[in-house]
């Protein structure tokens, strides 16, 4: 069978049905990334032979009839800013190149009493900060379906390892659309649940208010799997949400009855992609054809969302990045002259420009007179976005639109232009700054060949109705079963 | 030149939980062992994230109760940022604008005066503590180490009001509150430990020409014991009398200035504080929930308060009718203490016996033997049996001495102590009162017969009463255990009738 192109539901089915062997699954997706790993640069390392041990004891758990988790021999790539005990946890920077966690995130430990196998750790935007992994201290990473272009980021070595069939699922992050945009760039699925869904506990802090971890996978039902793996309450996570956790894999093929789709008009505006204009247009198409009511929805607010974002998570990090001093671990300049010197190299050292450049830019709105006006404000703009939505999901179940204004773009042409980059995230932004759950799915592709993506939204808590909502589109289309052609 | 010292106190509490502020990491005093209680979360590793400790809180809000401060339902936790190789996230999580409690205050009497006032407390809020740097100090200059077994403990900053006019005020106001948070159990203050550490800010009000001219306010940090903060507070009250003679500086004219003190030197001096136009970008901690406390839980922890030692005094001396200075001394030696003394009192139904005993007897053997009334071997409820029989008239005061002093004998060779025993004791030594009068006549009878006593008891039957004594002190030889005020009235009656 062709293992690397089967989606999570057909490998899980062959394994169970004995078909092929865990150790088979994860010896297929070594042997692509073997082929094709290092012209995509998703992993910042592989881990061969600890998967290879994982999968032999999910074949000897299976023939001696012990239970197995629900992800029991799928390989997964986990993004590198999550702590993977024994395993360098670099968050693509040189200020933690050597780090090796003595302690397992809440997600990884999930992952493995699901029984996945952790094949390896995916690339990022340093400290998950930028829209292409190009931020990256440690490693180029390409977009599987034209090498010239970025994956999108910060995920972007999980959703590339996934787009490539190098694993069968991928872990990202998600603070201002990092699973979102990248899913769409690399044409899968790509899903931020609620804040509060997932545990944050060894995800190594960006912005504390607004990341969330999140999965990818080839197809929605994959995602759903996943989804349900990692979520839950975790007592480490003080913002995590006990609530239970839905079997959103058994019920994502369930249409949803009478469903209300938004149309965000807001998400069409200038800078829209004419390519990515019409296929959006036409996945609503599909949902038009299926029944949906389709309606036009308003977010006022979202024209101060970038500024918004980009205030709330630059504070943040300045702060969540202060640890990283030389001192206790991480990168410590060689020359020094003093305890304040020491600081101040090993900080210029171990950081890139826009790591800087967000750490600066957050000082400065936290600064004495200063954060009133900037950070504060911020808060108060976050509160009206929420209201935004809020409102929306008073008509509609969930709101539709393109998950990023463009197809993806070359590789370098958009570093010289942050603020350009920062618009990227235009669509994807909002939903962090309301803490509500957003999906993108393959909706086609542009003139060049590229993945466009489909973002849904909707409202805290109703992961369950977006992935069937997502489903139902998925189900009409095919954009989620083409393959980059180099694999 | 005429002037008042203006004196505000910091003082930085840590509190007795198991574990500390945001980890499960035990909260204990180990210098000896550095970085063994320590995890993720309390170095700052990547990823780890804190999650409050409620027992901290609620040991916090049981504190604010006892310094009449009012308590905020609604608090929130803010991250304080500064760069220090023993704060190894690079910020503290602290309380900023919404502390769990504001408005407050502690009453002191100074013992000089004997005047009573109230310092006015600002706000008391939570925050964690930080580790220790060790620097070399052989002056080779060896590399400095961190130890963070301190990092993360739960930590209470009590502000007080410019209330404070002397030093002696400091220091007593300081030594109350040791007293009441030891009273209620919250922390141990240990000020060499470092489990109660004190910063003072001193100035001045200058009084000329009808003009009330404050001084430059200089922060005085780090004063770790009570001596140091009466002497540290003096010591820099004359120094700025003689800074404001010499240059005239008032208050805005230079930046508030951060001072050490040498005990060793009896001097403060000047230091390069880290705050130095610090600007400690706080903001709401993301990673942690506001907490909100409801009026019944408030009334639950009020539950659990026990008598504090202002109003402990007070019953003392109006219910018991002990003198002020008993009462404090009583008191003042912490809970324990007090709580032995009731007990005490309870059993033999004499408080001023009781303090009597407590401050005189039961002291003394403390002293000698440097302990504590917790270690001491006869418990308060055996104290009690030997006061009340003293108190029922049973046994003379000076017998109760000896069964005190038996006590401890037995106790001393190993022997648990018990009610029992006093009884045993008085039984074999015989030291119970002679009631039986046929006795005591008998006794009396051969004392007055004899030869020796001729001239005392002429004396006494001429109404010379005085010469009664000697021929007192004769029964009571004869006849341990009786009561000298019934022997006495018997000889006379016998004598003049
Ligand atoms: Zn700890």
């Amino acid at each position: 069978m062709d293992i690397t192109g089967s989606t999570t539901g057909q490998l899980l089915d062959a394994m169970q049905n004995g078909t092929v062997s865990a150790v088979e699954v994860t010896q297929a997706y070594l042997n692509e990334i073997s082929a094709h790993g290092e012209t995509v640069g998703a992993f910042l390392s592989v881990d061969s032979e600890g998967s290879l041990t994982q999968a032999a004891e999910v074949d000897r758990k299976r023939s001696s009839g012990e239970s197995l988790g629900k992800l029991a021999g799928l390989p997964v790539a986990v993004k590198d800013n999550i702590c993977t005990k024994g395993l360098a946890t670099t968050c693509a920077s040189r200020m933690l190149e050597n780090f090796v966690p003595p302690y397992d995130a809440h997600v990884t430990t999930q992952l493995q009493n699901a029984d996945a196998i952790i094949i390896g750790k995916a690339n990022l935007d340093e400290f998950a900060m930028g829209s292409s992994t190009e931020n990256s201290a440690l490693q180029v990473t390409r977009n599987p379906w034209n090498i010239d272009h970025a994956p999108g980021g910060s995920s972007g070595g999980s959703a590339a390892a996934v787009g490539a069939r190098l694993a069968s699922m991928g872990i990202g992050s998600d603070t201002g659309g990092s699973i979102r945009q990248p899913a769409s760039f690399c044409g899968v699925v790509g899903m931020k649940p609620t804040y509060g869904r997932v545990s944050r506990y060894g995800l190594v802090a960006f912005a504390s208010s607004l990341d969330q971890i999140g999965p990818f996978a080839t197809d929605v039902t994959g995602t759903a799997r996943l989804l349900e793996s990692i979520a839950g309450y975790d007592v480490r996570d003080s913002t995590s949400v006990d609530r239970p956790v839905p079997g959103y894999s058994a019920t994502v093929e369930q249409p949803l009855e009478n469903l209300r789709v938004g149309v965000v008009s807001e998400f069409f505006g200038e800078g829209i992609d004419s390519d990515v204009d019409a296929s959006i247009r036409a996945a609503i198409d599909v949902y038009r054809s299926l029944g949906a009511e389709v309606s036009e929805v308003s977010l006022p607010h979202t024209r101060y969302a970038v500024a918004t974002y980009y205030l709330i998570a630059c504070s943040e990090a300045s702060s969540n990045l202060a640890r990283y001093d030389g001192v206790h671990y991480g990168r410590r300049a060689e020359q020094f002259e003093n305890m304040i010197d020491m600081y101040a190299a090993s900080r210029a050292e171990g950081f890139g420009a826009e790591v800087k450049r967000r750490i600066m830019l957050g000082v400065f709105a936290l600064s004495e007179g200063y954060s009133d006006q900037y950070y504060l404000k911020g808060l108060k703009v976050r509160r009206l976005i929420r209201n935004d939505f809020d409102a929306a999901f008073e008509n509609v179940d969930v709101l539709a639109g393109p998950t990023c204004p463009t197809p993806a773009f070359k590789i370098g042409e958009l570093v010289d232009d942050p603020l350009q980059m920062y618009l990227s995230d235009i669509c994807t932004i909002s939903a962090n700054l309301a803490g509500i759950p957003g999906v993108s799915v393959p909706a086609g592709f542009s003139s060049n060949g590229l993945p466009i993506g489909l973002q849904l939204l909707a409202g805290p808590f109703e992961e369950e109705k977006l992935l069937r909502a997502a489903r139902m589109f998925e189900r009409e289309t095919v954009w989620h079963t083409k393959r980059p052609s180099f694999s | 030149m005429e002037f008042t010292p203006i004196i505000g106190l910091e003082v930085h509490v840590q509190l007795l939980t198991k574990s500390k502020l945001f980890c499960g990491c035990p909260n204990l005093f180990n210098p000896d062992n550095p970085n063994v209680q320590t995890c993720p979360v309390c170095i700052g590793l990547p990823g780890s994230l804190p999650v409050m400790n409620q027992e901290a809180l609620r040991l916090s809000q049981k504190t604010a109760m006892a310094l009449n401060l009012n308590l905020a339902n609604f608090t929130k936790w803010d991250r304080k940022q500064y760069y220090y190789p023993d704060l190894p996230k690079a910020y503290q999580i602290s309380q900023f604008d919404l502390p769990f409690s504001y408005d407050g205050w502690v009453e002191v009497t100074l013992p000089s005066s004997g005047e009573t006032t109230k310092v006015r407390l600002i706000r008391a809020h939570l925050e964690e503590d930080a580790g220790k740097n060790m620097h070399d100090e052989s002056g080779r200059g060896g590399d400095s180490k961190v130890d963070l077994n301190r990092t993360g403990t739960p930590l209470l900053e009590i502000v007080s009001e410019p209330d404070i006019r002397s030093a002696e005020e400091a220091r007593v106001f300081l030594e109350e509150l040791r007293l009441l948070l030891r009273y209620i159990e919250v922390s141990d203050c240990n000020m060499q430990e470092g489990s109660m550490r004190c910063d003072a800010n001193v100035n001045l009000h200058v009084h000329e020409d009808g003009e009330k001219i404050p001084t430059p306010i200089v922060e005085v940090k780090n004063l770790n014991s009570f001596r140091g903060v009466e002497a540290a507070i003096e010591h820099e009250i004359k120094r700025q009398i003689k800074a404001w003679e010499t240059d005239r500086k008032r208050i805005g004219d230079v930046p508030k200035e951060t001072r050490g003190w040498d005990a060793d030197r009896g001097q403060t001096f000047g230091q390069r504080g880290k705050e130095d136009a610090a600007d400690y970008r706080y903001f709401p901690d993301p990673d942690l929930v506001p907490v909100t406390t409801t009026d019944e839980q408030f009334d639950a922890i009020r539950a659990t308060l026990c008598v504090f030692p202002a109003d402990r005094r007070n019953s003392y001396v109006s219910d018991l009718g002990l003198s002020d200075y008993d009462a404090s001394v009583i008191v003042d030696q912490g809970r324990e203490y007090a709580d032995y003394f009731d007990e005490v009192t309870s059993v033999c139904g004499d408080g001023k016996q009781a303090a009597n005993w407590l401050t005189q007897d039961v002291q003394r053997e403390l002293n000698d033997r440097k302990i504590e009334i917790a270690e001491f071997s006869i418990l308060a409820s055996v104290l009690g049996t030997v006061l009340q029989k003293i108190v029922k008239g049973e046994i003379t005061i000076k017998s109760g001495r000896a069964v005190f002093t038996e006590l401890l004998a037995q106790s001393d060779d190993g022997s648990d102590v018990t009610a029992n025993s006093v009884d045993t004791i008085i039984a074999d030594k015989g030291l119970g009162k002679v009631q039986d009068t046929g006795k005591i006549d008998i006794a009396i009878q051969a004392v007055i017969g004899n030869e020796r006593n001729a001239k005392a008891v002429e004396d006494v039957r001429g109404g010379k009463q005085q010469a009664v004594g000697p021929l007192i002190g004769q029964v009571m030889r004869e006849l341990k255990g009786a009561d000298a005020g019934s022997v006495r009235q018997m000889i006379i009656d016998k004598l003049t009738s």
